[in-house]
């Protein structure tokens, strides 16, 4: 509980330098010349959690905060289909993955955050383009693991399956794909994040709802405390997105050995 | 012992490419073995002398470049799946990580077919033959190498196979629960009398076990050398034939046998 405490101490102190050095005529300016520069460039942050109060007393944010949501939920379930079902087919079909090698390398080095103004002409300016992006981004981070996992599955454990009387298709769904699915959750912090960041960018590049639409609406009239209640919001969000993945992970994968476990008999 | 042996390895030869266009490796050659119908044998060879090769070309999980697996008298083809009256116990963990004890058991009879429910009772009666009744919810990274070990013994056996091949199953055990592990296989075996080809790079405990032990040369180029008849009274417990004169004797013989054979191997070792 001590942590918890200073972990609390430290954003009330991080709250409280930023209220003093914004607050105008508090501090005699030492970079800006006039008094309310401060304040008009990092906001301040009374008037910040004023504007989050509104949005959720008011219920405004409850709109874009559900399509955000969504963007990221199918931009991550879809991603993660994709990347699961042509992972492990490139992983267990040697000719095919050194066909699609090169392309495979190409289409990750490519920074994909381009790709976000070809998809609004694509899918147009609702969900889809948003979705699209966030599962460009999705797809490579499971893509990869998903190989990975199913190229370093023990051959011991095929030959077991295999001398039990495991059909190909058995193979697959008993060993494979559990095998794969380890490695999903390995990636599943990270897939969420990105399916975020794919939403969120989405929406900032052209959107007519979400959160990033509100953060840059509020930036075309300089309303710099808005904007940084859209950026605390996204925040407070993704921390309960990554608890959530945490819990869902905690529960599914109960076979898998913890560092501090001392349970053997 | 019937006219027909259960396994037989006739002329047996496993040649690989060689890395990277260098020159092929013979692991085994022109080898032949027989294991009879409720026959024990053992199979012992310095280290690296292709006793798993030998093993794998039993199970056909491996093609030999030459020579004809038959099992039961009928031919086994490689291309045509794996041989289907033998379970295999490996060496490594060969078990599911992501299943419970009891999953893991049930495997095979899964992989067959066999309604959940009636493969769930074979399972309890198996873990409980293998002293594991009540492990059966524990995932395998919560029990102990011992208990692991048992769980692959009774996920091979509910499947009643015909024959056993074992690839050194218990190298990774310490020493008294490797001996608790021998007694129980024999005392399974005892049961129904499968046909067994157990290897090993454990003279003592070959002895111990088998009806036969097969002494291999050293690799490339393995065969058998060897053939010695264990005629040791049953049932047997391990721990104390170890001490008889007669194990001694056999002991003594056979490991006339192999003891060139483990100089050469660890010699080319070196000089590899």
């Amino acid at each position: 509980m001590r942590l918890r405490a200073l972990q609390v101490l430290i954003l009330a102190l991080l709250i409280a330098v930023w209220y003093l050095l914004t607050k105008p005529g508090l501090v005699p300016n030492f970079y800006f010349e006039q008094d309310n520069r401060a304040a008009f460039f990092f906001g301040e942050p009374q008037k910040v959690f004023q504007v989050i109060v509104e949005w959720f007393s008011s219920g405004e944010i409850f709109a874009h905060l559900w399509i955000t949501l969504l963007e990221t939920a199918l931009g991550f379930v879809i991603g993660s289909v994709f990347g699961l079902a042509i992972g492990l087919w490139l992983a267990l079909s040697r000719t095919a993955s050194a066909v699609m090698d090169p392309y495979i390398k190409g289409f990750n080095s490519m920074p994909r955050v381009v790709l976000a103004p070809i998809f609004a002409v694509w899918f147009g300016l609702g969900i889809w383009s948003k979705v699209a992006l966030g599962v460009t981004l999705v797809f490579f981070v499971v893509f990869f693991n998903v190989y990975q996992g199913v190229r370093e599955v023990s051959p011991t454990l095929i030959a077991n399956a295999r001398m039990l009387g495991a059909s190909p298709r058995q193979l697959l769904r008993s060993i494979y794909l559990p095998s794969a699915m380890s490695w999903v959750f390995a990636s599943l912090h990270n897939a969420v994040g990105l399916a975020f960041v794919g939403a969120v960018v989405g929406e900032y590049l052209g959107s007519a709802r979400g959160v990033g639409y509100l953060i840059l609406q509020a930036e075309g009239t300089f309303d710099v405390n808005t904007v940084f209640a859209g950026i605390l919001v996204l925040t407070v969000f993704a921390l309960v997105l990554d608890a959530a993945v945490g819990m869902i992970e905690a529960r599914l994968m109960t076979w898998q050995p913890r560092a501090s476990e001392t349970e053997k008999v | 012992m019937s006219a027909t042996p259960a396994l037989a390895l006739d002329d047996i030869t496993c040649r690989f490419a060689g890395r990277d266009g260098g020159a092929p490796y013979t692991a085994v050659e022109n080898a032949t073995l027989r294991v009879g119908e409720g026959e024990f044998v053992s199979v012992v060879g310095p280290t690296g002398c292709g006793k798993s090769t030998l093993l794998n070309v039993a199970a056909g999980l491996l093609a030999p470049s030459a020579g004809v697996v038959s099992i039961f008298g009928e031919r086994l083809q490689a291309a045509q799946g794996v041989n289907r009256r033998a379970g295999y116990m490996f060496q490594a963990d060969a078990l599911m990580p992501w299943r419970t004890g009891i999953e893991n058991v049930v495997a095979g009879l899964d992989f067959r077919g066999v309604p959940r429910a009636e493969a769930r009772q074979q399972g309890d009666a198996w873990l409980r033959r293998v002293g594991l009744a009540g492990f059966g919810d524990r995932y395998p990274h919560q029990m102990s190498g011992g208990m692991r070990k048992r769980l692959a013994l009774a996920q091979t056996l509910i499947m009643r196979p015909d024959i056993l091949l074992m690839d050194e199953p218990f190298s990774a055990l310490d020493v008294q629960t490797r001996q608790l592990m021998e007694n129980e296989l024999l005392a399974l075996w005892a049961d129904d009398r499968k046909s067994v080809l157990f290897i090993t790079h454990d003279l003592e405990e070959a002895i111990a076990l088998s009806d036969r032990v097969v002494v291999l040369s050293a690799g490339p180029g393995t065969r058998p050398i060897g053939d010695f008849k264990i005629d040791l009274p049953r049932p047997r417990d391990v721990s104390e034939i170890r001490m008889t004169p007669a194990f001694l004797a056999l002991h003594r013989e056979i490991w006339g046998a192999m003891k060139d054979e483990v100089l050469k191997a660890y010699e080319r070792q070196k000089a590899a």
